[in-house]
């Protein structure tokens, strides 16, 4: 493959003397690759290995009824059946280890399901043959419910509640509006003003990730009372804090070895193997094994989510946009992952690399009986520039332009105020179009061939709108969205759902629930306490104006930054 | 059930294990025998992660059972060195970045071995249809069919 450096551009920004960038290189991890010796999860070996495997859910959406275990417990090889009785804190969200959202999902359903896939009960045996014919022998009693699978559909009155902590199966934004907003300027006064209104309808699939490799996780018992975890997650530390919080065990009893991913590109940042590795270990006292096959991992391996985007631009004869409307619904499946963080993302991107002086955008996080979904390469940001750019290209078709000197007019520029309220810096839209532009062999006007992003930014267009309509549009009242890590870890309450009328907490997150169990050394825990030392005394520089330490260092991304 | 006594050459060694009943290949290799090169990725044979060579032939050990190999050659990615020598492919690979996770790598590699062994002078076309059972997700498919060329024509450090 040959690679080509255009270095007549932004030549003055850029130091040639590198000595790596442009030059091949070695991967410092390629030996052990080319040698079948990479410790990838699965190549770690233990005497007694158990195997897990899950009893999913046929439907989309039922209710549970019963779960009998009798008749699997008593099959050959059966050491154990879990059900989520025996998850000691049996509800979560990914992100409330950043303090963002309201635990919605159980490691293993108790009441009820809501996609199709979702574990209700986990078969530990000797071999994965046993727990697979054990797995086929749990009786689930299903009250099965009527489902949703559109976004749309999903946000109409009366249609069925996918997860109850979100009565309206919308994600509660900033603990007040049911959508993320973007307000920039005046789009109706725009709209108005405009030569030509341009609106579409994008809609893209769920895409899974497909990892050669599997997600799993291999948990034995280790010395000092601790649990070694061997994981495939491409998020370590998140995988840490879940185990942790799942199991109300302190996170320094786990230890936790990953970093060699067969391939994850995002679909391996919200596991949840380790936590039912681990508990399969400390139940049984034995080494667990817990990997999806592949089936598993096409089926309920968390994809990339579906977006439905709807777009609507201002525009003027000469191909100038002055107003663009989002709206925009994301597929959360039927809890929220990462999705959440996916708009927050994707509306600081709005409205794509342009400079338009009206922008609005309303946002869904919306929950469907469908596999929830989660992160992959770019997500928030891919799928609402491929509706971005589908839609130039038809305002181009409209005011009769060339799609590449329409985009060239439009572009961003260094100094240009963006909607999310900061400073375009480092912009290359019009670079990149005119050598595509001379690549594909297409002529462009002499203007767009002039231009730079270098030059015409900033001045009048680093000015915020005079005036921005504001509203108080899908205000959602009474949430207390509790927040995990602001109350210490594993011993912080569960978050309170939303109270609306009508809504009761799943049993699920009920506090009655036992501690998690410890056969290694049951009185480890209480000595322990007895001789824990006092607290340490304040320290006064830490005190007064930083009340929260930890999980604010990430708050920027959560969109909770205090201003 | 009974398990069953598998003596067979691994690599070029004779080795001995008791294979589960209906145990296949690979979890007969990886965790009966030990060697871990060979890898899962889907247990239906569609993606290539764990080839092996059974007499010299490519097999998925995955849809083979353990116990058709008693008596047989069964070689893995992890016997393609000598010693600290590496294959010519393995150095091949190194120096064209032809793996990026490196999970389809022992299969990849695997299948390349077999392809130069019975043809030391591959074209491109062959090289594609010999590693058109090996999926890469990381797309690397370029790199990995320029270095099993370099390793043909014996120009690994090009």
């Amino acid at each position: 493959m040959t690679m080509e450096f255009r270095k007549e551009f932004f030549a003055d920004e850029r130091d040639d003397n590198l000595n790596e960038i442009g030059k091949p290189t070695r991967r410092q991890d390629i030996l052990g690759h080319v040698t079948g010796r990479s410790p990838y999860f699965d190549d770690h070996l233990f005497d007694g290995l158990l195997h897990i495997r899950c009893v999913r859910s046929p439907h989309h959406h039922a209710r549970i009824r019963r779960i009998d275990i009798a008749e699997a417990q008593n099959m050959p090889g059966v050491v154990r059946v879990l059900v989520g009785r025996d998850v000691p804190r049996n509800l979560n969200t990914l992100l409330s280890l950043l303090d963002f959202g309201i635990d919605d999902e159980p490691l293993l359903a108790e009441t009820k399901v809501a996609y199709k896939g979702e574990p209700v009960a986990a078969v530990i045996a000797e071999t994965e043959a046993q727990a697979r014919a054990a797995v086929a022998r749990v009786r689930v009693d299903w009250d099965v419910r009527p489902h949703v699978l559109d976004v749309e559909e999903a946000i109409k009155p009366g249609a069925p509640v996918v997860c109850e902590v979100y009565p309206a199966n919308k994600f509660i934004y900033h603990g007040k509006y049911d959508h993320q907003k973007l307000r920039y300027g005046d789009v109706e006064a725009a709209f108005a003003r405009a030569d030509h209104i341009v609106e579409g309808r994008y809609q893209m699939s769920p895409i899974e990730q497909a990892p050669i490799e599997t997600c799993g996780a291999i948990a034995a018992p280790e010395t000092n009372d601790r649990y070694v975890c061997y994981t495939s997650t491409q998020a370590l530390f998140f995988s840490l804090g879940t185990a942790a919080k799942l199991l109300t065990m302190p996170s320094n009893r786990l230890h936790f070895i990953g970093g060699t991913v067969g391939g994850g590109f995002g679909g391996k940042v919200d596991s949840l193997h380790e936590p039912l590795a681990i508990l399969g270990a400390m139940l049984t006292g034995r080494p667990c094994k817990f990997a999806w096959d592949r089936e598993e991992e096409m089926q309920v391996g968390a994809p990339r989510g579906a977006e439905r985007w709807y777009i609507k631009d201002g525009v003027m004869r000469d191909g100038r946009i002055v107003a663009r409307k989002f709206t925009g619904y994301f597929d959360s499946g039927a809890y929220t992952r990462l999705s959440s963080y996916a708009i927050i993302k994707g509306v600081g991107h709005l409205p794509g690399p342009y400079t338009i002086p009206n922008v609005y955008a309303d946002v869904y996080c919306v929950y469907t009986n469908r596999t929830p979904a989660t992160a992959m390469r770019g997500f928030g940001i891919t799928g609402v520039d491929f509706a971005i750019e589908a839609h130039m290209d038809k305002v181009a078709d409209t005011v009769g332009m060339n799609p590449i000197d329409l985009r060239i007019l439009n572009a961003y520029r260094d100094g240009d105020m963006k909607a999310h309220r900061r400073e375009a810096k480092n912009t290359a839209l019009i670079e990149c179009c005119q050598v595509v532009a001379e690549k594909a062999g297409i002529g462009l006007q002499a203007s767009s061939r002039a231009a730079s992003s270098l030059r015409d930014g900033g001045g009048e267009r680093a000015r915020l709108p005079a005036h921005t309509a504001v509203d108080q549009k899908g205000t959602v009242t009474g949430i207390d969205t509790g927040g995990y890590a602001r109350k210490g870890g594993a011993s912080g309450r569960p978050a309170q759902p939303p109270s609306m009328p009508g809504y009761t907490m799943p049993a699920a997150a009920s506090s009655t629930r036992p501690t998690a169990p410890s056969p290694a050394r049951p009185a480890a825990a209480a000595s322990s306490q007895s001789t824990a030392p006092p607290p340490p005394p304040a320290d006064p520089a830490n005190t007064g104006d930083r009340p929260r330490q930890g999980a604010m260092r990430f708050s920027s991304i959560s969109g909770l930054r205090r201003r | 059930m009974a398990k069953t006594p598998i003596v067979f050459m691994l690599n070029g060694a004779e080795r001995a294990s008791f294979a589960e009943p209906g145990q296949n290949l690979l979890e007969f290799l990886r965790r009966g025998v030990g060697d871990l090169s060979p890898k899962y990725g889907c247990g239906q044979g569609t993606c290539g992660a764990c080839t092996v060579t059974i007499d010299g032939e490519t097999h998925l050990s995955c849809l083979t059972l353990a116990e058709s190999v008693v008596g047989k050659r069964v070689q893995t990615a992890a016997g393609l060195a000598a010693g600290a020598t590496l294959h010519p492919l393995q150095e091949a690979f190194m120096e064209n970045f032809a793996a990026q996770c490196g999970y389809c790598t022992p299969g990849m590699l695997v299948s390349a071995k077999a392809l130069l062994d019975r043809n030391p002078t591959p074209t491109r076309e062959d090289v594609v249809e010999a590693i058109s059972g090996n999926i890469c997700r990381c797309t690397g498919y370029e790199p990995i069919i320029e270095a099993i060329l370099a390793a043909a024509k014996g120009r690994a450090r090009a």
